[in-house]
């Protein structure tokens, strides 16, 4: 027993440091004075100097900024969608084409971006050719590529939630006399709502991160974020970078452990109740 | 009791030739049924015989491939299951988690639009009834097994549904507790006078609750009566067997006469004599089924000339209200008898490998056909 | 997209009683979206593969034309552009290199997350949380920074380097970066997640009596890894694997940060005959081969994805 507590904890060690030291190896050198990334300037570090020079850099706050519209706008156009495909497959049975459209759930899943971004942007060219619309690539075409993406993930976290609830809490709704809406808003919404809210991170996630697809169907004036990154780092290692970096992660940890921490709190109260309820039975 | 005896007769519920295909596997299979105004219908069967979906299209979550349902004269095959004045008590309860005690019991009432006031005083009723009044602000997870199962049932009845569908109302709860809600459940259907149909798998649960049991197997109705015609009188093998243990033997026609039959039983050794005429056909095989609990066994001999046998005990199976014996008859065959245990000295019982005689009564026997 | 939702809303309830008609228009929803967006662009794709490439805006010349002197629609389609790619060393080279490096990225991180995914399942529950929360915590920081990262470790004068140079375990620098190796870890390091979520949805579904079991019949804990574990978590070894390989085959950013400059990966090559070479027709061409030879892994990948609706993330 004790060799293989052993071999798992150093299994999960090693991963983990696999995992982080890169990250902290970033964080640590954005304190670092010297231009050159990976030698520390003992005498003048640590310093907050790139961070400085990150926050007066208008180019990339704008482009933050800019990323973060768009991410949440698609993330929440991707949730609509996901959640109504979630639901079609999880819940309706056999119907025709299901078959294809779960085809074109799992698809998106493991396509390379590359194929994804260049044939968004061919369906683009020729609708425009065809229709007029969209005039040109911009903000609009990031967001209808990046919710077609990412609507794929939002419906396996749906569906999963969804195959994973008792069917009958919805069917005694429609038995009490609520109509399949009713139904969804009142029962299904509520219950899947966790899941619901973490397809939308996941979305968003997914849209905030993205370059190569944004690189195909964004045109000027329409630059985000790690379009911005990428093309910084391309041209070789910068301190500001490393910053941006720190700051990132600095949010999505205080993210984390504010809903670690409530999740916690719902926890045990729930330990709590189901503690009274055994009490009242003895 | 008398309630019910009145209430009789007066149809409200016609299956009409129903049958249900999931691909090519008949689930119901041309399923016909009349259920009264008023009564507790028992749907009892093993699993995969169909009574759960033949439920499920009474409420309305399916619909039968070929065939109508009627309630109330009125024909509900195609309606929707909000649209239909049935409500069906789950399994599994299925109690919204997200709700509390009372808004789980006002969903119904707030979808056919009831001002506030009124919904909640029908709450506050129903909840009255069920015993659950100091409980309206607990969430599900917060209630015991057997007050889950009280406010299932008071959301379900709190509509004042015509018909109400239980689907194996009483699994989830322990044993003592069944007993004792099986005797609420009735209690509760008396005083507001629902027609309920429940549906189980559990013979004994079957025979307390209704005052009419359809045996269904294979998607098929088999038999319908009452539950002491379903065991007294049941009309099939299949029948006899499901519903408690039997003895089923073997035999052949030798005289059939109006008033009695007399089979000749190989298995058994001696010939049966039965004091009630059948409807057979002389020359079919029959099988002679007679209840462990009808047959005597005596260490000496009986004083009847027909009807006995002897054998060997076998096995001694102690239940403490009752044993079970095996006994084994000349044939080989091992003939099941059971014994209530009415007096308390041990050594006076019969043991093992001790002879005995069977003995039963010559109307115990049911003659069925194959 | 507040207003869509209403819109869906009013639309849904417009429909009236009839459930059939509500959940048609549930599925009406994705289902043309996916088809507008997904399915016609690979059409128009594979249209485009056929087409010869011009000098114009789009840079592609149509399949169908008008010809006014024979007054007729005239169909052109080339072939072209398909023998080209087969023709050019170039692309069957990058094309067999692309498949390599995703293979054997994929062995890697099947070898590094099996363990892990392995010794999360059978941690206790409190851990388990805290464990799978680390594992999922990178993947919400930015992808490109966490490669990017890499650059500053494995750089001639890098973190690494230096490490081991001031141990004395080597007299000059390795050269780590732009290698295949450097792109090995920068594959593994990003798709670990992806390999060890749905491996570890697996194993912590797994019957853990069924070892006692083997226990208890006399088998050696490595035996009955060997003989119950390994054999029932084959779903999520595929699953994982291809979540890993299918997308790696494709991948751009992490060679073109971390890889050779003198081999390009197939998703590079792509990329640059699109945007570098304005050849449309050609980059069409290299998408649609690619994406051919992904079908069966792709179709292998969504069998097993519906076996285990407990997915991936």
């Amino acid at each position: 027993m004790r060799v293989r507590g052993l071999f798992r904890n150093s299994v999960l060690m090693l991963g983990f440091v696999f995992l982080y030291a890169p990250i902290v190896s970033m964080i640590f050198f954005s304190f670092n004075n010297s231009r050159l990334v990976t030698v520390w300037d003992a005498v003048n570090s640590p310093t907050l100097k790139w961070y400085v020079v990150l926050f007066k850099n208008e180019a990339i706050l704008g482009a933050a900024w800019l990323s973060i519209k768009i991410a949440a706008l698609s993330a929440s156009g991707a949730v609509v969608l996901g959640t109504l495909a979630g639901l079609s497959l999880a819940r309706f049975g056999k119907f025709r084409g299901r078959a294809l459209l779960s085809v074109m759930i799992t698809a998106p899943l493991v396509m390379p971006e590359v194929i994804t971004g260049l044939s968004m942007l061919l369906l683009f060219v020729a609708l425009e050719q065809l229709t007029g619309w969209p005039e040109g690539r911009g903000i609009l075409t990031i967001i209808f590529a990046h919710i077609t993406f990412s609507m794929a993930y939002v419906t396996v976290v749906v569906q999963s939630r969804l195959a994973s609830f008792d069917c009958s809490l919805e069917e005694v709704a429609l038995d009490l006399g609520a109509r399949p809406v009713t139904v969804f808003w009142r029962i299904t919404l509520p219950i899947i709502f966790p899941a619901v809210l973490s397809g939308w991170l996941l979305a968003f996630t997914l849209s905030w991160d993205d370059v190569v697809i944004s690189q195909f169907v964004s045109g000027p004036g329409s630059t985000t974020l790690p379009m911005i990154v990428y093309s910084k780092v391309r041209l070789g290692v910068s301190p500001d970078i490393n910053a941006l970096a720190s700051v990132m992660l600095l949010i999505v940890a205080l993210c984390v452990v504010l809903s670690t921490y409530y999740i916690k709190r719902i926890e045990q109260r729930r330990v709590a109740e189901a503690l009274m309820v055994r009490s009242e039975e003895l | 009791m008398s309630s019910r005896q009145s209430n009789l007769k007066t149809e409200y519920v016609r299956i009409e030739g129903v049958s249900k295909q999931f691909g090519s596997f008949s689930a119901v299979d041309n399923v016909s049924l009349s259920i009264y105004k008023g009564e507790i219908f028992c749907l009892l069967g093993g699993s995969g015989c169909g009574k759960t979906t033949l439920l499920r299209i009474l409420a309305g979550f399916e619909t039968p491939s070929v065939g109508r349902i009627l309630i109330d004269g009125q024909d509900m095959t195609d309606t929707p299951p909000f649209k239909r004045p049935v409500n069906m008590m789950f399994q599994s309860y299925a109690l919204f988690p997200h709700m509390s005690v009372e808004k789980n019991i006002a969903f119904g009432l707030e979808q056919e639009g009831i001002a506030r006031n009124e919904v909640q005083r029908r709450v506050a009723e129903m909840l009255d009834i069920v015993k659950l009044s100091e409980f309206t602000r607990r969430k599900p997870h917060q209630l015991s097994g057997g007050q889950r199962q009280r406010v299932a049932l008071a959301r379900s009845l709190v509509k004042k549904p015509k018909l109400l569908l239980l689907d194996e109302p009483l699994a989830a709860l322990d044993r003592k507790l069944r007993e004792h809600t099986q005797f609420e459940l009735i209690n509760l259907q008396e005083q507001l006078g629902v027609t309920f149909i429940v549906v189980t798998h559990d013979q004994e649960e079957a025979m307390t609750l209704g005052s009419r049991i359809g045996v269904m197997n294979k998607g098929r109705i088999v038999q319908v009566g009452t539950p002491t015609e379903i065991y007294e009188y049941p009309n099939s093998c299949f029948v006899a067997d499901f519903i408690g243990s039997v003895n089923m033997f073997k035999g052949k026609l030798i005289e059939d006469e109006p008033g009695y039959v007399r089979i000749a039983c190989p298995e058994l050794d001696v010939n049966v004599f039965v004091s009630h005429g059948i409807s057979s056909a002389p020359d079919v095989g029959l099988n002679v089924a007679i209840r462990p609990e009808k047959i005597d066994m005596t260490r000496t001999a009986p004083m009847q000339k027909e009807n006995f046998t002897q054998g060997i005990v076998k096995e001694i199976a102690y239940m403490g209200d009752i044993s079970m014996y095996l006994v084994q008859i000349p044939s080989g065959k091992m003939v099941r008898v059971t014994i209530p245990n009415i007096e308390r000295q041990v050594d006076e019982r019969i043991s093992w490998e001790e002879s005995v005689y069977l003995s039963w009564q010559s109307s115990s026997p049911v003659v069925l056909s194959q | 997209m507040g207003g869509v939702c209403l819109f869906i809303l009013a639309v849904v309830q417009s429909s009236g009683p009839l459930t059939v008609n509500g959940r048609r228009i549930v599925i009406a929803w994705p289902f043309i979206w996916l088809l507008l967006f997904f399915i016609i662009p690979f059409l128009i794709v594979f249209k485009i593969s056929f087409s010869e490439a011009r000098l114009a805006i789009p840079p592609v010349a149509p399949l169908f034309e008008w010809v006014s002197s024979t007054k007729n629609f005239v169909l052109t389609l080339s072939f072209n552009n398909y023998l080209f790619l087969f023709s050019d060393a170039l692309y069957i080279n990058t094309f067999f290199y692309s498949i390599k490096v995703a293979a054997v990225s994929t062995f890697w991180c099947l070898l590094l997350g099996y363990p892990m995914a392995y010794a999360i399942s059978r941690a206790d529950p409190v851990r388990r949380n805290l464990y799978l929360m680390l594992i999922i915590l990178p993947f919400w920081t930015s992808f490109l920074l966490r490669v990017y990262a890499w650059v500053g470790l494995l750089k001639t004068d890098g973190l690494i380097n230096n490490f081991l140079l001031n141990l004395r375990l080597i007299d000059e620098p390795l050269t780590l970066l732009y290698t295949d190796f450097a792109v090995y870890v920068g594959i593994v390091y990003s798709y670990l997640p992806f390999m060890i979520l749905p491996l570890y949805s697996n194993l912590e579904k797994h019957d853990l009596s069924l070892l006692e079991a083997a226990d208890d019949l006399g088998a050696h804990p490595i035996t009955a890894f060997f003989k119950i574990t390994l054999p029932l978590s084959i779903s999520g070894i595929v699953a994982g694997s291809l979540l890993v390989f299918i997308p790696a085959v494709g991948e751009f950013v992490i060679p073109s940060l971390l890889g050779r400059s003198d081999q390009l990966m197939i998703g590079t090559v792509l990329t640059n005959e699109f945007f570098s070479n304005r050849d449309w027709p050609v980059a069409s061409a290299v998408a649609i081969a690619l994406l051919l030879f992904l079908l069966a892994p792709i179709k292998i990948f969504q069998y097993y994805q519906d076996r285990e609706t407990e997915a991936a993330l």
